[in-house]
């Protein structure tokens, strides 16, 4: 169980954040460039010391500025996976994998067999020899992660594992890292921009916006119940206040929203609620749906974006503000023939709009 | 709109061209002519006779021991002083620094008469070592310390510049490897910066073989224990011009060859040499 409540000021930014991870469930922490996500993995590392907090892993306690207590980071054990890997380009794959073995003072025998384990564990074998820039992106990854567990750490950090790879080898190496860290039984923290990364890895999910936790929660209730338009936002999702107008006949619920009206199904008590809807249940038209029982809103198109990574699926930008986003395919958009400026209409059905307090 | 003065652009233009191209030339002319001076100035065969010569040969072996043990030793002395620099803030670190660059700019008689002043008979140390029964002026070992005290900065400062520019980011992945601060010195931090080290190795090696003034203030000019290359020629030129060339021609072509070759392996004497690998390169 990994606990930490830390403190940091880097000029102007200013993070302060709580966190708690076991070893059943890989922490993600998401956000934008900027939010302090590498800080928090250097802290808890420590590569870098809180102005003030405490980190401790179980019992064993790393950092508590309160009672002076430090650990430098050679005598933590962290296996930390910066971000594009950092391998030491001057040895070879082996030796990088070696490395923290020699460093922690293992007899040379014990070292090389430890290393051969690792490089046929993570299918380095015909590659023991090469150098990190004959390797490709994926392989250096594989590296990396080698070098990482040689210690068999007991808290592992991953500094956007992907964002070094290019979109074709990604694929393949986010299902081979899921599996990796799923049959792993340290504590693992992974840090990433990118929400799809987040809800892939991250059996809990902590949203960090400018160096401050904006939600935790583990990946349904990020989804069904995003607490700030932030969180939406970076979960591509639209949310939206809405207050309760009228109730029923049986479960509908008719909202007042900064859009309009929208009319729902369910929802617990109270008139002050959230209000979702996932872009991909919206469906646009360029006539008004006549007679449909759909929410129908109705705006100029602010912007089309292509999803990552094949731009198959385009987001389509709904203004005026708060913005609404409709994702479909790029072959609907192409028969409609969408383009920016153009006036459309969003429509969705009650039952795919969530409710909550 | 405003429209350019046609004619007085073409003068500035023109003028400015032929001015760069003529000033260029004469330095280019000021520096090959008298290297020129010193090829033409011997037929090979004299110079073949001239390195057959016992004395010449002499000369020579000794700038060449003397000036690789100086960089041996500025090596030994120099990168851990050049490590302390570049990784650690202490008090004091300006003055150390400025000590460590003074040697470069005073003159070498100077530093000479400052060696004597500090070792010689007369010198700070000199009773100490006399007492120990070790006289260093006029001997071989002078000659080193001579080498030394000139050559050691510009290891000191390409080791140390080579050092700074290691990655942090590699630094920090030894640090979470279980690798302590000299461990990741020796392993990490030395090997990164190795084009740097060889450089800076150069340059003091370069340097020491041709330094003269602090030789001969401090060790002086005797055959056979202290008269080096550049001494040797000086004293030359009044007797042997045939002599006093061959040896300079062999200066001259080992500098011309150390430059090139570091050239070749891409490390220039003022451009900082290429960092080593900054980051793996992502994908490929």
């Amino acid at each position: 169980m990994l606990t930490a409540a830390l403190q940091r000021r880097v000029g102007e930014f200013a993070l302060e954040c709580e966190l708690e991870a076991n070893a059943a469930a890989t922490l993600v922490l998401v956000g934008e460039s900027g939010s302090g996500k590498s800080t928090v993995l250097r802290l808890l590392a420590g590569l870098l010391r809180p102005d003030a907090g405490r980190v401790a892993l179980g019992n064993r306690v790393w950092c508590d500025t309160s009672r002076a207590i430090w650990v430098p980071a050679p005598e933590r054990p962290v296996g930390y996976v910066p971000q594009d890997y950092a391998l030491f380009p001057h040895l070879s794959a082996a030796e990088n994998i070696a490395f923290g073995l020699r460093a922690s003072g293992m007899d040379r025998g014990a070292v090389k067999r430890r290393t051969a384990d690792l490089l046929d564990r993570f299918e380095l074998t015909d590659l023991a020899g090469r150098r990190p820039h004959d390797l490709s992106g994926g392989q250096q990854q594989r590296v990396a992660l080698a070098r990482a567990l040689a210690l068999e750490p007991a808290l592992l950090l991953l500094d956007e594992p992907l964002s070094a790879l290019d979109v074709e080898t990604r694929h393949a190496v986010r299902t081979e890292l899921k599996r990796l860290l799923a049959g792993l039984s340290c504590v693992t923290v992974l840090v990433t921009h990118a929400p799809m990364e987040a809800l892939l890895f991250g059996d809990r999910i902590a949203v960090l916006d400018h160096g401050r936790i904006a939600q935790v929660g583990d990946r349904l209730s990020l989804l069904r119940e995003p607490r700030t338009r932030y969180v939406a936002t970076l979960l591509g999702l639209n949310l939206m206040p809405g207050r309760v107008l009228t109730r029923g006949p049986g479960e509908e619920v008719v909202l007042a929203t900064p859009r309009g009206q929208v009319m729902a199904v369910g929802g617990g008590p109270g008139d002050d609620l959230f209000v979702v809807v996932s872009p991909d249940q919206v469906t646009l038209s360029l006539e008004q749906p006549a007679g449909s029982a759909r929410n129908v809103l109705s705006g100029e198109i602010d912007e089309i974006l292509p999803e990552p990574p094949y731009g198959e699926r385009l987001r389509v930008v709904i203004g005026p503000a708060p913005a609404f986003v409709a994702e479909i395919t790029a072959r609907a958009a192409a028969h409609l023939g969408l383009t920016v400026g153009q006036r459309v209409h969003a429509s969705f059905k009650a039952t795919s709009v969530a409710i909550y307090a | 709109m405003i429209r350019p003065d046609g004619r007085r652009r073409l003068w500035l233009e023109t003028g400015g061209r032929v001015g760069a191209l003529a000033l260029a030339g004469l330095l280019g002319a000021m520096i090959a002519l008298p290297l020129a001076g010193i090829v033409l100035r011997v037929s090979p065969a004299a110079m073949l006779r001239q390195l057959a010569d016992p004395g010449v040969r002499q000369t020579l072996w000794l700038s060449a021991g003397t000036s690789v043990t100086a960089t041996l030793i500025s090596l030994l002395l120099g990168l851990p002083m050049a490590g302390l620099l570049a990784t650690r803030s202490f008090p004091g670190k300006r003055v150390i620094e400025v000590l460590m660059d003074l040697p470069m700019v005073i003159p070498p008689t100077v530093a000479g008469f400052a060696l004597l002043m500090a070792f010689g008979r007369v010198g700070l140390l000199g009773g100490t070592l006399s007492a120990l029964g070790i006289s260093l002026p006029f001997t071989t070992a002078a000659v080193v310390v001579a080498q030394v005290f000139m050559s050691v900065p510009f290891l000191v400062g390409a080791a140390r510049a080579g050092f700074a520019s290691v990655d942090p980011r590699y630094l920090d992945a030894a640090a979470t490897l279980r690798a302590g601060e000299v461990y990741t010195f020796l392993r990490v931090r030395l090997p990164l910066a190795l084009p740097s080290l060889i450089a800076g190795a150069a340059m003091c090696w370069a340097r020491a073989l041709g330094e003269f003034g602090a030789t001969i203030t401090f060790a002086g000019n005797m055959a056979g224990t202290t008269r080096t290359v550049p001494l040797d020629v000086y004293l030359l030129l009044q007797e042997n011009l045939d002599a006093a060339a061959t040896l300079s021609l062999v200066l001259v072509v080992m500098a011309a060859v150390l430059l090139a070759g570091m050239r070749q392996a891409g490390l220039g004497l003022f451009a900082p040499p290429r960092a080593h690998g900054s980051a793996a390169a992502p994908g490929r």
